[in-house]
C-alpha cells in the first residue's frame, strides 16, 4: 500500500525541468484557440508552457533557441500503439502486449509491464511523437474467448512513462470479436450484453458478491471491477469496427446501455458520418488504409477522414502500429493530400487525440499551463521532406538518437559529413 | 478524356483476344505473354521538372512520346505538329514506378484463408511453382497500385521456402488474364529466402531447415541436384542420348545457375548476405538481388563490387530479430558507396506510395550528411529495379528509344503531397486522377459498397 502510494506521488510529482527554455522566431502552430502565431515565442518553464505568444519576450533566465522561422507544433500523440509494451514483433519474450490467461481481459491494465527503455521509443520519438494511447491487444490462443482486450493507459515518451491508467477499455468488434465469441456478429452482441448486465449487478451489490449471495457472474471480479466505470460512462469504449452496418450496432447498443464510445478503424466510417455526428462518437483511423482488405471493409477509401471531418465527426489518426509509429505524420499527409485541410490533418495527431482520451487539459495544443511538449520542425511537419530538428516532453529537450541513428554512424562512410 | 479512356479499355481487350488465338506454343515459354501495347497518339509533356531515372533532372522539359516509347526528352524542345500537348508547368514527371518486391494478385483483397497464393509452404524446396499461376488479375490492388505510379511490378513468390518458386514481371495494366500483364520478354526470376522465415515454417514441423545452417545445407543440396541435372541435359544434347525426364524444379534451378533465370534473394542480415555470395561463388551463379537487405548498409562497398541490388524499404523495422537493425538511411548508404540502391514495398499500402518511401530515405540521408540530389534519388523506383529485374534495357529511364512508361506528379514526388495525377505505360494512359473512368472497380468490387468513391 505504501508502496503505491509513493509511487503515485512519483508520477503525479511534475518533473522539474533543469532549464527554462525560449523558442523564439517561431511559426507556433499552436492547435488552441491562438492558431497559428506566423512569428512568436514559446517559453517552457518547470516543465510546462509558460507563455505563448506574439508579443511574448524570453525571460531573462531563459536558455533562447532561435527558431529561424520554422514551424513548431505540439507534440504528436500516437493512439492505438504497442509502444512501451513490446520489443520485437515475433519474439513472445519481448512482447507484453496481450496475455493468453484466461480470466483477464478487462482487467489487462496496459499501464502495468510499461518499459521505459524499449528500443522503439526514440524511433518514435524522433517521428515527432511525445505521448501514446497504449493498448492491450488479443492473444488468440484456442480456447481464450475474451470479449475485452484491457484498459489502455496514456504514456509520455521521454520522462515518467506513465500518465494515465484507464483512459478507454478496448473492444474489437466486426470480423475478429464476432470470431472470439463464437463465429456470429449476433452471438457477440448476446456476450457482450450480458457482460454489462453482470457488471451493472456486481456494482450494486458488491458487499453481496463478497459473501457469495450473488449468482454467478461469467467475469473474474478483477474483469467487473474494471468494466464498472465503462458502464457507467466514465470510462470510453474503444471499440473496433469497420462495416457500416457494424458501426450503426455499435451505435445501437451505446445508446442502450448509455456507453461513451470512441470508434475505432472504421473503414465504411464515411457512410454513416450523419450518425456518428449525431451519437457524437469520435472516430480514430488509418487513414492510408484503402485496400478491400476484408469483407467488412470492402468501402475502404483514402477519402474516408476528409469525408467524416466535413460531417463534423471528431477525427484522430493513427500510425503504421508499434515500430512504425513514426509514420504517424505521413498518414497525417496523405489524407491532407487527398483533400483534407492541413491544420485538420495535424489536429488529427494532436489536440483530437487528447480530446478523445481525456488528456486535452495537459496536452495536444500550445498553450499557458499546458505541459511543455513540442517539435521544432525544418519543414512541414506532415511531409516526408520535413524532420524535426529539436522535440521537448515536459520541458525536457529529448535526444535527437536513437539505436538506428547510432547503427547509422557506426556504418556511416567517412564521406557523411555529420550535420 | 472520357473517349480516350474507353479506347484504351477496348484496345486492351481485343488485342489481347486476338494474340490469344494466334500464339504459336513455344515449348520454353509455355504461358506465353498476351500483352499488347495499346495504339496511341503522340505525345508531349511540357514545362515539368523532369527525372528522367538516369540521373540527370532537367528544370523546364519537354517529353516527347511516339508508338509508344520515348522520342525526345530535354529543356526547350519544340513539340512537332499533331501531338496532345500537356501543360505541365509546376509539376513533375518521372518514369514509371517500377516495385522490385510486390505479391500483389498472389496474396490478393480481400484477404481470406483461400487467397493467399504466394506461399506454397509445404516443402523447403518448391522451385517448381510458377507464382504466375496464383495471380488473380481482379485483385483491386493492383488498381491502387496503378494511381501510385507503379507501372512495371516484380511479383514474388513468399519467403516460406529456401527455393520459393519463380516470380513474374507484369505490366499494371486492366486485364482478365495473367498472360495479358506478363512483360513481353522479361527474364524470369527465382526467390530464394534465407533466415528466420524457413527456419521458423520447417524448424515448428520438426524437419530441416531448423537453423541458420540447416537453410545453408538445404539450399547447397538444391544448387548440387541443379548443377548435375543440368549436366545430364547437357550431356544428352552434345552426345544426342536419351535426356533426363523434365523435372520443373530442376529446371527452375538450373535456370538460375546458367544466369538465364535472375535471383531474388530475401536477406536481411549482411552476415547472411556474405555466405549466400560465397555460396553463388561455389556454384558459379550469381545473386540479381537481395531483397529487404535491412542490414546492407554495413556490407555497403562489397555489395557494390560485387554488382548485387539491393531492394529495401526506408521504414519498416523490427517486426523480427533479423530485421532488428534497419536504419532509415540503407538506401542512400548504398547508393554512396556505388551500389544499386531500390526501395520496394512487400505491401500493398506501401506500393501505393513507394515515391514517398524514397523521400524518407533521401530525407534522412540527407540529414545525416548524404547529399543525394532528387534525379539520383529516382533511380531508386525507377532504372534501379528495372536493372534488378533484367529489363533496365528497355524501361526505367526516359531516355529516347525506352519503353514510354511516365508518372505526371502533382508535385514533387519525394513529398507525401505528390498525387500520380496522370500515368502512361508503352504511352498510353492507365490512370487519370481527373477521370472516373480509369477508377473502374475490378470485377469483384462491382456492385459493392463504396465503389463510387474516389479511392
Amino acid at each position: 500500500m505504501i508502496a503505491r502510494l509513493l509511487a503515485l506521488l512519483a508520477l503525479a510529482a511534475a518533473p522539474a525541468a533543469a532549464e527554462t527554455v525560449a523558442v523564439t522566431n517561431a511559426r507556433l502552430v499552436t492547435m488552441g484557440p491562438d492558431g497559428t502565431i506566423e512569428r512568436g515565442t514559446i517559453v517552457l518553464r518547470d516543465g510546462r508552457i509558460a507563455a505563448v505568444g506574439a508579443n511574448v519576450a524570453a525571460p531573462a533566465d531563459a536558455r533562447v533557441i532561435d527558431a529561424g522561422g520554422r514551424i513548431v507544433t505540439p507534440g504528436l500523440i500516437a493512439a492505438n500503439t504497442g509502444l512501451g509494451l513490446i520489443a520485437v514483433r515475433s519474439v513472445e519474450a519481448a512482447n507484453d502486449r496481450a496475455a493468453d490467461m484466461t480470466g483477464i481481459s478487462a482487467a489487462f491494465d496496459a499501464g502495468d509491464g510499461l518499459n521505459p527503455d524499449s528500443l522503439l521509443i526514440p524511433v518514435a520519438r524522433l517521428g515527432g511523437i511525445t505521448r501514446a494511447i497504449t493498448t492491450p491487444a488479443y492473444d488468440d490462443s484456442p480456447g481464450r474467448e475474451m470479449l475485452f482486450a484491457g484498459q489502455a493507459a496514456a504514456v509520455a515518451l521521454g520522462g515518467p512513462m506513465l500518465v494515465r491508467r484507464g483512459v478507454a477499455m478496448v473492444l474489437e468488434m466486426g470480423d475478429a470479436g464476432a470470431e472470439r465469441a463464437g463465429g456470429a456478429r449476433a452471438a457477440e452482441l448476446v456476450a457482450l450484453r450480458a457482460n454489462l448486465a453482470e457488471v451493472r449487478d456486481y456494482a450494486r451489490r458488491r458487499a453481496a458478491y463478497d459473501r457469495g449471495e450473488t449468482r454467478d457472474y461469467s467475469l473474474s471480479r478483477a474483469d467487473l471491477e474494471a468494466l464498472v466505470p465503462v458502464v457507467e460512462g466514465r470510462m470510453p469504449l474503444l471499440v473496433s469496427a469497420s462495416r457500416a452496418s457494424d458501426i450503426r450496432a455499435i451505435l445501437t447498443l451505446a445508446r442502450e446501455e448509455r456507453l461513451r464510445i470512441v470508434l475505432e478503424g472504421a473503414a465504411e466510417g464515411w457512410r454513416v458520418a450523419d450518425e456518428l455526428v449525431r451519437a457524437n462518437v469520435p472516430v480514430l483511423l488509418t487513414p492510408v488504409d484503402n485496400i478491400p482488405i476484408s469483407f467488412e471493409t470492402l468501402g475502404a477509401t483514402l477519402d474516408n477522414a476528409r469525408r467524416l471531418q466535413a460531417a463534423g465527426v471528431l477525427v484522430a489518426f493513427q500510425g503504421n502500429g508499434n515500430h512504425r509509429e513514426r509514420e504517424l505524420r505521413y498518414n497525417a499527409g496523405n489524407a491532407v493530400a487527398v483533400g483534407l485541410p492541413w491544420e485538420q490533418g495535424l489536429a488529427a495527431i494532436t489536440i483530437n487525440p487528447a480530446r478523445i482520451f481525456g488528456l486535452a487539459d495537459r496536452v495536444g495544443s500550445l498553450e499557458t499551463g499546458k505541459d511543455a511538449d513540442l517539435v521544432i520542425w525544418d519543414g512541414d511537419p506532415l511531409d516526408t521532406l520535413g524532420r524535426p530538428t529539436a522535440i521537448f516532453i515536459r520541458g525536457e529537450p529529448q535526444p535527437m538518437t536513437s539505436r538506428q541513428t547510432l547503427l547509422r554512424d557506426r556504418y556511416m562512410p567517412s564521406g557523411g559529413n555529420q550535420p | 478524356m472520357k473517349r480516350i479512356a474507353c479506347a484504351f479499355l477496348f484496345v486492351f481487350a481485343s488485342t489481347a483476344q486476338a494474340q490469344a488465338q494466334t500464339a504459336a506454343p513455344d515449348p520454353a515459354d509455355p504461358f506465353p505473354s498476351t500483352y499488347q501495347r495499346p495504339q496511341s497518339a503522340p505525345l508531349a509533356i511540357t514545362g515539368a521538372r523532369i527525372l528522367t531515372g538516369t540521373g540527370a533532372e532537367i528544370a523546364n522539359g519537354t517529353l516527347l512520346v511516339r508508338d509508344g516509347l520515348v522520342e525526345a526528352v530535354g529543356e526547350g524542345l519544340a513539340v512537332p505538329h499533331g501531338y496532345q500537348v500537356i501543360d505541365a508547368r509546376g509539376r513533375w514527371v518521372t518514369p514509371g514506378i517500377i516495385d522490385a518486391h510486390s505479391h500483389l494478385g498472389a496474396n490478393s483483397a480481400p484477404s481470406t484463408p483461400l487467397s493467399s497464393e504466394a506461399n506454397e509452404g509445404v516443402a523447403p524446396n518448391t522451385a517448381e511453382v510458377w507464382v504466375e499461376h496464383s495471380v488473380w488479375p481482379q485483385d483491386p490492388q493492383f488498381r491502387l497500385a496503378r494511381a501510385g505510379g507503379v507501372t512495371t511490378l516484380l511479383i514474388l513468390p513468399g519467403s516460406a521456402n529456401l527455393f520459393g518458386g519463380r516470380s513474374v514481371t507484369l505490366r499494371n495494366v486492366p486485364a482478365t488474364t495473367v498472360q495479358e500483364m506478363k512483360f513481353p520478354r522479361a527474364p524470369y526470376g527465382l526467390k530464394v529466402a534465407c533466415g528466420e522465415n524457413p527456419k521458423r515454417t520447417y524448424g515448428s514441423r520438426g524437419r530441416s531447415p531448423a537453423t541458420r545452417m540447416g537453410n545453408v545445407a538445404g539450399f547447397r543440396r538444391g544448387w548440387i541436384e541443379a548443377a548435375d541435372y543440368a549436366r545430364r541435359v547437357e550431356r544428352a544434347r552434345t552426345n544426342g542420348g536419351e535426356p533426363p525426364r523434365r523435372d520443373l524444379q530442376l529446371e527452375t534451378l538450373a535456370g538460375a545457375l546458367n544466369g538465364e533465370i535472375l535471383i531474388h534473394n530475401h536477406c536481411y542480415r549482411a552476415d547472411e548476405m556474405a555466405v549466400m555470395l560465397d555460396m553463388a561463388r561455389e556454384f558459379g551463379f550469381r545473386i540479381r538481388a537481395f531483397h529487404h537487405g535491412t542490414e546492407a548498409y554495413k556490407l555497403a562497398p562489397q555489395l557494390a563490387r560485387e554488382g548485387v541490388c539491393v531492394a529495401t524499404w526506408a521504414s519498416s523495422w523490427g517486426s523480427k530479430m533479423e530485421a532488428l537493425d534497419a536504419v532509415e538511411e540503407n538506401a542512400p548508404i548504398i547508393h554512396q558507396a556505388g551500389g544499386c540502391a531500390i526501395i520496394h514495398s512487400d505491401d500493398a499500402t506501401l506500393g501505393q506510395r513507394l515515391n514517398q518511401e524514397a523521400g524518407i530515405a533521401l530525407t534522412a540521408g540527407r540529414n545525416a550528411g548524404i547529399n543525394i540530389s532528387d534525379g539520383e534519388a529516382i533511380r531508386w523506383i525507377t532504372s534501379n529495379p528495372a536493372r534488378a529485374l533484367g529489363i533496365e534495357h528497355r524501361v526505367g529511364t526516359l531516355e529516347p528509344g525506352r519503353m514510354a512508361d511516365v508518372v505526371l506528379w502533382s508535385a514533387n514526388p519525394f513529398s507525401v503531397y505528390a498525387l500520380a495525377e496522370r500515368v502512361w505505360i508503352d504511352g498510353a494512359p492507365v490512370w487519370d486522377r481527373a477521370d472516373p473512368a480509369y477508377q473502374r472497380p475490378s470485377d469483384f468490387l462491382l456492385g459493392q459498397p463504396g465503389q463510387e468513391a474516389a479511392r
